[in-house]
């Protein structure tokens, strides 16, 4: 009985660097079954693939345009059944540093036939990556959110977000066109996003470029709050106390 | 034959009043001093000891003195010319020599002339130090130019090393010929990387390295990668500081092109203007790069030092974003083998416009 082929998806923004792979990874054939299922140049394309077709292991470069491996690592666990990840780089990561040998591999390019064997075939005793693992990883802001939505992973841009607010256990994630639910924690999105966002109040950060003004509402009681415009969406956000001096600090400029 | 290059002379570095080499100096070139005075008037030698013991007893609280005050301004002290500083070191000397007498005087009475022989001699020996300073200060500074030229000498980013030999792998069962192009790029440019690149070489040289830099980056990027050039009117005899281009290349493909997922263009204008060579580079500039720009500044300084220390003020380097274009303006002076003997224009370089 033949042992179902490994399937891999080779994900580089540089063609050589893929060409390079896949031509490794046929040398490999010989030892074991392995299936290219495809190739991506960068990370958004890489998720795109993976909701057509399934893979048991993906080689990433970590240095890519767009969509990093380290941050493809992250959405990818919002699959079905994540891939297992194997990273490629041209030079020593401080990154994966971090990591354990059997929590992560890492291949230095040019990748040796020897070597990519050699993690192949230790693949069943790697462990998936966690989330909470990824996450110690002193990585770049993510350039994308991913929401799991109908069992499909649907990303959206940072810059397209108008705010973040945080509701019972989710995030809500309003884009112009709609809303998302991301399971993720406001404070860890502030730290990571900086500047882009600000916090008007507790529960929820506003994109800077998406604030149109502010508005001061008086409730019957006479007590007198701001309330944020935004851009593109038609609903206001209240301004908490704590929070007013931003109205003062934005409404300058 | 060797290029000309004029020496430009480079401040000398004053002594550094918190550096336990200059201290010592002090200290041991003071009572080298007083040991001299006491031997000049106890020609006895078993007396000697007691009467450098007391004549060091009434200089150390100036020489301690005056030191700690040293100390304390050298950060104001290290901003002054050569002239500034003997100055503000002799008032500092006069003011200490003034507090050390009072401050004696109150232990056992001295002498009134005693205040004047201490300033008198204070002083004498202060000139005799920044003497001795300012001349090891010029024995060694060449040393340090040098030094420093040295490490400063361009070096490529492993990851460029890496990814390029990655390519050329990549293209030998394919491609063979294009994959032997790139290697022998990839020798040349190490060539000139590894040799001793403290002499000025041909522009046209440096343009021609850029060149096959750029293959080997095409290579890799293909499509993503558009150079422009416009050298047809560059001086391709003119003398530059070797790697004086290539590393800002490296640095628009790094920070201008690898980011991008589109393609981006990066542009050489190399021109002759009044008596000046200038090189213009541009690249695309992306402002949400985030952490990937923190190496720009570090090859951009190694240029302008490199760029400083031949031709001092003569060079110039500036740097600027203008519509998600960033821009590196080099200017050097014109100077070419044949300079020493006779003044003339600048020469088109036909050889540089291949490619």
């Amino acid at each position: 009985m033949a042992e179902a082929p490994l399937r891999v998806l080779v994900v580089d923004d540089e063609a050589p660097a893929r060409r390079r792979l896949r031509d490794v990874l046929d040398d490999c054939s010989e030892a074991m079954p392995i299936v290219v299922v495809g190739e991506a140049a960068g990370g958004r394309e890489a998720i795109e693939m993976l909701q057509a077709v399934s893979a048991d292991l993906v080689l990433t470069d970590i240095r890519m345009p767009g969509m990093d491996g380290l941050e493809l690592a992250r959405h990818l666990l919002k699959l079905p059944q994540p891939p297992l990840v194997i990273f490629t780089t041209a030079y020593h990561e401080h990154a994966l540093e971090a990591f354990d040998v059997n929590a992560i591999d890492y291949l230095v390019k040019p990748v040796r036939v020897a070597r990519l064997l050699a993690a192949l075939q230790k693949l069943p005793r790697l462990k998936p990556l966690s989330a909470t693992r990824l996450d110690q990883m002193p990585a770049n802001a993510r350039r994308f959110l991913s929401v799991t939505e109908r069992s499909r992973v649907v990303l959206v841009p940072i810059e397209e977000v108008v705010y973040l607010k945080a509701e019972l256990k989710y995030i809500t994630v309003r884009t112009a066109e709609r809303e998302h639910l991301l399971e993720e924690s406001l404070t860890r999105l502030e730290e990571e996003f900086g500047p882009r966002f600000v916090r008007v109040h507790r529960n929820c950060l506003v994109a800077r470029e998406f604030i149109r003004g502010f508005e001061r509402h008086v409730s019957n009681e006479g007590d007198a709050h701001w309330e944020v415009l935004l851009r593109e969406v038609p609903e206001t956000i209240a301004v908490s106390r704590r929070q007013q001096f931003i109205v003062r600090e934005i409404g300058k400029d | 034959m060797r290029p000309i290059i004029r020496q430009n002379p480079v401040p000398l570095p004053l002594p550094d009043f918190r550096n336990l080499g200059t201290i010592l100096r002090v200290l041991l070139g003071a009572n080298a001093a007083v040991l001299v005075a006491g031997w000049l008037r106890e020609p006895r030698w078993e007396r000697l000891p007691a009467e450098w013991v007391e004549l060091a007893a009434g200089v150390e609280p100036q020489l301690l003195l005056a030191l700690l005050v040293l100390y304390v301004a050298q950060p104001w002290l290290a901003r002054a010319t050569w002239s500034a500083w003997a100055v503000a070191v002799a008032a500092v000397v006069v003011a200490t020599g003034i507090g050390a007498h009072f401050l004696l005087e109150a232990f056992n009475p001295q002498p009134s002339e005693a205040l004047l022989r201490r300033l008198a001699f204070a002083l004498l020996l202060a000139a005799a130090m920044a003497g001795y300073f300012r001349l090891r200060a010029k024995a060694l500074s060449p040393a340090i130019a040098e030094a420093r030229l040295q490490a400063l000498q361009a070096r490529i980013r492993p990851h460029f090393l890496f990814n390029s030999i990655n390519a050329a792998l990549s293209l030998i069962r394919s491609e063979p010929q294009r994959a032997e192009t790139a290697l022998e790029d990839m020798a040349d440019l190490f060539r000139v990387l590894m040799r001793d690149n403290r002499e000025l070489a041909p522009l046209a040289d440096e343009v021609e390295l850029c060149r096959q830099y750029l293959a080997l980056e095409k290579l890799r990027l293909g499509d993503r990668l558009e150079v422009e050039w416009h050298v047809n009117n560059m001086p391709g005899d003119a003398l530059v500081p070797p790697l004086v281009l290539q590393p800002l290349l490296e640095n628009a493909v790094y920070h201008g092109i690898e980011p991008l997922s589109e393609p981006g263009v990066i542009s050489i204008n190399i021109f002759y203007k009044g008596g000046d060579v200038h090189a213009i580079l541009r690249n695309p500039y992306r402002t949400d790069g985030g952490s990937h720009h923190a190496g720009n500044k570090m090859a951009v300084d190694n240029v302008r030092e490199r760029l400083a220390l031949h031709f001092d003020a003569e060079a110039s380097l500036a740097s600027r974003v203008r519509e998600n274009v960033y821009e590196v303006h080099i200017r050097m002076p014109y100077r070419n083998p044949q300079e020493s003997l006779l003044r003339r224009g600048p020469v088109p370089a036909a050889e540089a416009r291949r490619g």
